[in-house]
């Protein structure tokens, strides 16, 4: 009897080989080493640790080596192993206010408590190559501060909210536990909760570019950075059998609050309104973005006209997420070609059918220039 | 071993029987009682992420991993064919965390997960068809906002899916959908069918299988169950017709199946098989011989094998 | 004294014993009419079925709240349910998504439940009905989504008029709350989709 040829399986095989050999490269180059991905490219594991949802520093450092450095495939890893993790219950809100600060900056306030903490980064840096990078085994000189910080880092929007110039935020009646994206499907329109969850996750370039299409005009906020921190902040959790709260360690988070222009309406007098933008490990373009988004997404709530993209919370929640993105724009790689052979079966016989009935008119057009046919 | 067998001291996790856990079953279980009970409904699930892409049939695979026990054989195609990429990278996904059996005969599955076909064997009572589905919402295309298509669904209002088909045919005098083709469900929902060509879509009305649809990256799965009315949209001067071929499976001879069009040779030869793999070497096996079936075996395309 | 001789035992595997009963189920609810039965694995709580304590071990949980009848809500079946499936029980028929009442009571009716509203209809109540018997009843005639043709039920034990409740819950369609009888290991599905034909 005869059987189609069956190539499939170990053709497939052989693409995970020859992925593992092309992720190790060169033999004769030393391997990289998970502790060195996730000490030296911090914020590259915090990109994952964000997109991925999930923190945990050496498992985002073991994506990353798996998946060559493809920040979206690392995330795409993180978030399949984070659904087969068991679920014990929501930790307790974190306090950014007693964040352990490791920078702070607002652009709202020349000074103002604890001061501007500038802390690592890129800003000043000119972006020339530093070659001597090439060469291994420099260490950097680790800075000694000459005073310490401040004790007390007040945020900025809640100095400004005691003057009840910023727009209060009260949790929902009975404070109830934030919807979860990952667990419940979304439906529309989505409340605030499920919008944060879900540009926590977003792809940073997707929402840094909607965050510049507000600022270039496509949405009506005039920002300004109330305050940027970045810092450890403590987890806890109350376990349901023992009723107290219990310390988990510490998380890195970069917290970003824009300040924005808001005319008041008849029943609330003029304020400033809030963006808001939460993210793991050190992420300022991320932050920032996010709580441009944040804003633009308030504006239905505000009564606002919500014409563009970067306002509509179906065009943000659906586009945000890379991981299905990828999957889908990727997806158009596997076969189609039934549906591509419907496609052609139509299009061959409608221009057939479009053949005949020009020759058809030629013909009827030849009799009518026939000058007896003549009208 | 498989990986859900893997005792807990393993470096590698041990998964749950077919990868889900309890709870996102029995999510996934509640959300199919609920679309059989509305056939063509699309009922909002939790789609969990999956080691697989999103796009590559994560919803089906979700689906199937709810409803697969002992007692089932799995046969997974694309395209039609078992031998297809992603089909044998989900039978093989089966295989490893629920010891799947799988076959690849469509009279001996229980279980039978599709992308882009429906078999060309009749399906039978007690069949579950499963179908990978991209784009859930037929309205979608005309109007992309999900709030306003639910609300559509809701009140039933349809005009504006009769107006672009109708459009169609006033500028190329027939529906030139040729995929993913709408229908209207037990004269309530209209639904898409995935992106199978209309071809199949009359293998849908009336079957005695039971079938399920499932759209991951979307989140929505929906049911047919068995003996259901399923209507491709058309219209009275403009009935539904489907596919139709001026010649015969080259390698069986079949003249009722859907064929699939091979490029031969860089100067315009073809030659049209059957989509449907299996159902193409059980006609051979029957003695069945298309025009080019030798052509086909010289040329490696098919081999011979003692049986 | 120790919780399990309380309580009876649940499912021993849960995996396998689950997806047994979610398919028969399955199988239920897309044929309607058909008898369908679940293993006798389990020892169910008293005023619970065999039929009944099996599809709530394989489907409720957490997320899913469950209404008794008063006579049950306070005895066996609640705190098995609670142990085994950790539900909550509610008072309000039309906050639940599964509800077990008893055939022969004259409350509360079908109507009572949720029939989910149009642009989620899915958001309504499975009732599983008790009844004594699955045929030797007054019988009736089905139709629908699931039947060819028509099929006949004859189920025993049901209060007079419920035909008329389950006319009216098909009426509802798209909405409507999904019943499946159940009497000893046995199961009959009759979803808002199926239509009643006549009653004798």
């Amino acid at each position: 009897m005869y059987v189609a040829v069956k190539g499939g399986e170990a053709a497939i095989l052989a693409t995970h080989d020859l992925v593992a050999e092309a992720r190790r490269g060169d033999p004769a180059v030393p391997e990289i080493t998970v502790a060195q991905i996730r000490e030296q490219q911090a914020l590259a594991c915090a990109r994952v640790m964000n997109e991925g949802s999930l923190y945990d520093k050496d498992l985002a450092a073991l994506a990353l080596k798996q998946s060559q450095g493809d920040v979206i495939e690392a995330a795409f890893l993180m978030r399949a192993y984070r659904t087969t993790l068991p679920r014990f219950g929501s930790s307790e809100p974190l306090d950014t206010a007693a964040m352990a600060i490791r920078r702070r900056v607002s652009a709202t306030y020349k000074d103002l408590p604890g001061g501007q903490v500038l802390g690592p980064t890129y800003d000043y840096t000119h972006r020339l190559f530093d070659f001597a990078l090439m060469e291994e085994g420099r260490e950097a000189e680790p800075r000694k501060a000459s005073a310490p910080l401040d004790a007390t880092m007040p945020r900025v929007p809640d100095i400004l909210g005691a003057e009840g110039l910023m727009e209060a935020e009260e949790p929902p009646a009975g404070d109830p536990r934030p919807f979860d994206l990952t667990r419940d499907p979304v439906s529309f329109p989505a409340d605030r909760d499920v919008r944060l969850q879900s540009m926590a996750r977003g792809d940073e370039g997707f929402l840094l570019g909607l965050g510049y299409s507000v600022q270039r005009g496509f949405g009506g906020s005039h920002p300004f950075v109330g305050e940027v921190r970045v810092g450890e902040v403590a987890v806890e959790f109350v376990p349901e059998e023992l009723g107290f709260a219990v310390d988990l360690g510490e998380v890195t988070l970069t917290e970003c609050q824009m300040v924005n222009q808001f005319q008041g309406s008849k029943d609330v007098p003029p304020q400033f309104t809030r963006g808001y933008g939460l993210v793991f490990g050190h992420s300022e373009r991320k932050a920032m973005s996010m709580s441009l988004v944040d804003r633009a997404l308030k504006s239905r709530d505000f009564g606002e006209a919500t014409n563009y993209p970067a306002q509509q919370d179906e065009f943000v929640l659906y586009h945000a997420d890379n991981v299905e993105a990828a999957g889908f724009v990727e997806h158009l790689k596997l076969p189609h070609y039934v549906d591509f052979q419907g496609e052609l079966e139509l299009i061959r016989r409608i221009r057939r059918e479009r053949e005949e009935r020009l020759a058809q008119e030629r013909g009827a057009k030849e009799q009518d220039t026939m000058p007896e046919a003549a009208e | 071993m498989t990986v859900h067998q893997m005792p807990a001291d393993n470096t590698k996790p041990a998964y749950n029987y077919a990868y889900l856990d309890e709870q996102t079953k029995r999510m996934i279980r509640r959300a199919l009682l609920k679309a059989v009970a509305v056939p063509g409904y699309q009922v909002p699930f939790g789609s969990r992420e999956m080691p697989l892409a999103r796009g590559w049939g994560t919803g089906g695979i979700q689906i199937t991993a709810a409803l697969i026990g002992p007692a089932d054989t799995l046969k997974v195609i694309d395209q039609g064919a078992d031998d297809t990429t992603n089909a044998v990278s989900i039978r093989k996904f089966f295989e490893r965390t629920a010891d799947a059996r799988t076959s690849e005969a469509t009279e001996e599955a229980t279980i039978i997960q599709t992308r882009h076909r429906i078999p060309e064997a009749p399906l039978k009572s007690g069949q579950v068809m499963v179908y990978q589905v991209p784009m859930p919402e037929p309205l979608r295309k005309l109007e992309p906002r999900e709030a306003e298509t639910r609300k559509m669904h809701a009140w039933a209002e349809y005009g504006l899916m009769q107006v672009k088909l109708y459009e169609s045919i006033a500028r190329f005098g027939e529906v030139t959908t040729t995929y993913d083709y709408p229908v209207m469900v037990n004269g309530r929902y209209v639904m898409s069918p995935s992106p199978i060509p209309k071809f199949d879509n009359p293998k849908m009305h009336m079957s005695p299988a039971l079938q399920l649809f499932g759209a991951g990256r979307e989140k929505r799965i929906y049911a047919l169950p068995p003996y259901t009315s399923v209507k491709s949209l058309d219209f009275e001067d403009h009935p539904f017709r489907i596919q139709s071929w001026s010649q015969p499976c080259g390698l069986c001879g079949a003249a009722d199946s859907y064929l699939d069009e091979v490029v031969i040779d860089d100067r315009g030869g073809r030659m049209f098989v059957c989509s449907d793999s299996h159902y193409c070497e059980t006609r051979r096996a029957e003695g069945h011989r298309g025009a080019m079936l030798g052509d086909a075996a010289a040329s490696g395309l098919v081999e011979e094998t003692n049986p | 004294m120790a919780i399990q001789d309380i309580i009876s035992p649940g499912f021993s595997d849960p995996v396998f014993q689950s997806q047994a009963a979610f398919r028969a189920l399955l199988t239920a609810l897309s044929e309607p009419g058909t008898l369908q039965s679940v293993a006798a694995d389990i020892i169910p709580p008293e005023g619970l079925a065999t039929a009944t304590a099996t599809a709530l071990l394989a489907l409720a949980d957490y997320e899913t709240p469950v209404w008794l009848p008063e006579t049950l809500r306070d005895g066996p079946a609640a705190t098995w349910l609670r142990f085994h499936c950790g539900v909550a029980l509610v008072d309000d028929p039309a906050r639940a998504a599964f509800a077990v009442i008893d055939g022969a009571a004259s409350e509360p009716k079908l109507a009572a439940f949720n029939p989910g509203n149009d642009q989620f209809p899915d958001r309504s109540t499975t009732v599983i009905v008790q009844v004594s018997g699955l045929d030797g009843g007054a019988g009736f005639s089905l139709s629908g989504p699931g039947i060819p043709g028509t099929r006949r039920v004859a189920p025993q034990g049901l209060r007079p008029g419920f035909t008329d409740e389950l006319r009216q819950n098909g009426a509802l369609y798209p909405l409507g709350v999904d019943v499946v009888l159940a009497s000893g290991e046995g199961m009959i599905g009759l979803p808002r989709s199926t239509q009643i034909e006549e009653a004798r």
